[in-house]
């Protein structure tokens, strides 16, 4: 079996994702990187699932369903700071510090 | 053969489903919880603005039944295992059930006042309250990465949602957000590690993984530690241990105050009951990577939490780092799991009781407090207790009790944890017990310090002789706390005898 290119390209999608929220200061472009490591997350469950049966394939759809929501509710929130500050750049939120 | 014919023998042939058996006593609090949430919305849609009233009565009526079945549950005693030992009943998960509900409860006392006062969206409010605890209940019972996940999920995407509650308020949307980013690549980083963890272990039950991981002890080190590192560290922004604690602060003080003690007490105690079904029932095989781990952070979130606390100048800010500093406390008994892995899940288990007690009557006595002084400033509080002794002797008391002193619930929590940590007789066991006594001590003083400016110093110029009535739903919230916070401290034997009870011992 081809496990470990899986593994590898799951792997960089995981570091480009992560990559992507450490640096990217737009709130829409942080939300595209999370769903960068969700779906490093996926193609590792599939992969293992060819060794270990269904449960990776179950618990992908049950991930691929929760970042559905999550990414409402995150749209939403940004959506909402927009409306409030005209900008959805993370770093001008600074009202509260210290 | 016809096509039809085919299809037929193809769908009937080999596989038939079997749905699995049901033990729908087992799920009656979840089965009332979710009626709740259904029948929330549903009377938000018909009744619209009449139904306002309505809501905190109706989801505490719901909390109090989901507590029948827990308490007939707990009467049948013994431990009951559901869909092949994915989801268990027995009597330590549904003594967390009990906490998460009764903890619910308070804070819709909590939120009555300040949302029908306040400019809020109420109806939807209770739903999504109703609808997180939902996630916690399941959260205690679940024994599967799969269950796991999603119930942090259903816990967690409410929360998000109730943080940035206050539509209009640039603070309140900044509190959402933060806490949205932060715990959405926690979990995304957890996942990662979970995705890992089923491939090292072969299947998403806990007790398999476990097994797994005890087999091959010395197979795959460097890919063992890499998962169980990161299904910890994605915990570890729930219940915002250092150094993945910077949201914490920032949302506890944006967001509304009943949603700050929410997220404060239930929130983080799901985060650590999670932790806690991972760690002894899964990954204890391998306690020589996560007991170092532990000890990193349960130290560094008791010593920077009581540091960074030392120097707040409001009271709820002050409240989250010292949260964060107790959150310290509770995964220090982590750092022994190996040694005595039964002794520390207890002693972790207690002090979640215990803090839920006594941070949710701090709480409820600065929510009282700011209605007359309409800030949560420090320098506004001095002297309120000329205006409102009741309140202010309530807070020194609760403050007293997260400084750990008998007789309140918050000693023997500190005590509990010292014994086992002390008891575990190991070099990282000695050095975590050395850096809480330090901690405990600096604790102290800025506790102290509130308590101080609340009785000696004087009020502000202009300052009220006589402050409003508080509500009578605020003040059961206090009476709840308090008699739950002396109760812990006097008879502490109360949870021991709960969370020693029956075979509560690993795979239970």
């Amino acid at each position: 079996m081809l496990l470990n290119q899986f593994l590898l390209l799951a792997a960089v999608l995981f570091s480009v994702g992560v990559y992507g929220v450490i640096v990217r200061r737009n709130g829409v472009l942080v939300l595209m990187s999370i769903e960068l490591i969700l779906n490093a997350v996926n193609i590792n469950l599939i992969a293992f699932s060819t060794f270990w049966g269904m449960g990776g394939q179950v618990f992908a759809l049950f991930v691929i369903a929760v970042a559905a929501a999550e990414v409402g509710v995150g749209l939403a929130i940004v959506l909402l700071i927009y409306r409030n500050k005209r900008s959805i750049d993370i770093d001008a939120l600074d009202e509260l510090k210290g | 053969m016809s096509l039809a014919a085919q299809l037929v023998a193809q769908v009937g042939a080999p596989v038939s489903f079997r749905g699995p058996t049901i033990d729908y006593h087992a799920l009656a609090p979840e089965i009332v919880l979710s009626a709740a949430v259904v029948v929330l919305v549903l009377l938000d849609s018909i009744k619209l603005e009449r139904a306002k009233a309505y809501m905190p009565v109706v989801t505490n009526l719901a909390l109090l039944g989901a507590l029948i079945p827990l308490l007939t549950l707990a009467y049948d005693g013994g431990t009951r295992a559901l869909f092949g030992g994915s989801y268990v009943v027995g009597p330590m998960p549904l003594m967390l059930k009990a906490m998460f509900i009764v903890t619910t409860y308070v804070v819709v006392l909590l939120s009555t006042n300040y949302m029908a006062e306040g400019d809020y969206w109420e109806s939807e409010y209770y739903t999504l309250l109703v609808s997180s605890l939902l996630g916690m209940v399941v959260m205690a019972s679940s024994r599967d990465l799969i269950g796991i996940f999603v119930a942090l999920e259903l816990l967690s995407i409410p929360a998000y949602m109730l943080a940035s509650w206050r539509k209009g308020d640039v603070r309140s949307n900044e509190a959402g957000l933060k806490y949205f980013l932060m715990g959405v690549f926690a979990s995304a980083v957890l996942l990662y590690g979970m995705s890992l963890v089923y491939g090292l272990g072969g299947s998403t039950r806990l007790e398999d993984i476990g097994r797994v991981l005890a087999d091959a002890p010395t197979d795959g080190v460097p890919v063992v530690t890499l998962a169980l590192v990161f299904v910890v560290i994605g915990f570890a922004f729930k219940v915002s241990a250092v150094p993945f604690h910077v949201w914490a602060p920032d949302t506890y003080e944006g967001a509304p105050t009943p949603v700050t003690t929410f997220l404060a007490v239930a929130s983080k105690a799901a985060g650590f009951v999670a932790l806690i079904s991972l760690v002894f029932y899964a990954f204890l095989p391998r306690a020589d990577i996560i007991e170092p781990l532990f000890f990193v952070l349960a130290i560094g979130s008791m010593t920077v939490g009581n540091l960074a606390a030392l120097r707040q100048t409001n009271v709820v800010r002050m409240l989250a780092y010292s949260g964060i500093a107790h959150a310290g406390f509770m995964l220090a008994p982590f750092v022994v799991a190996g040694s005595n892995p039964f002794r520390s899940m207890q002693s972790i288990v207690v002090y979640l009781v215990i803090y839920a007690a006594m941070n949710l009557g701090a709480f409820a006595c600065v929510i009282a407090m700011a209605r007359q002084t309409r800030s949560a400033e420090l320098k506004d509080l001095a002297g309120v207790v000329r205006s409102m002794p009741g309140l202010a002797w309530c807070m020194v008391l609760f403050l007293a009790s997260l400084i750990g002193m008998p007789p309140l619930g918050g000693w023997y929590a500190k005590f509990g944890v010292f014994k086992v940590v002390v008891g575990a007789e190991t070099g990282l066991g000695y050095a975590t017990a050395i850096i809480m006594a330090i901690n405990t001590a600096i604790a102290a003083y800025y506790y102290l310090n509130v308590a101080k400016t609340m009785i000696f110093d004087d009020p502000p110029e202009g300052a009220p002789v006589r402050a409003p009535r508080t509500p009578p739903s605020l003040a059961a919230a206090i009476a709840i706390s308090l008699v739950a916070t002396f109760a812990f401290g006097i008879l502490p034997g109360l949870l021991t005898n709960v969370t020693s009870y029956g075979p509560l011992a690993l795979g239970g």
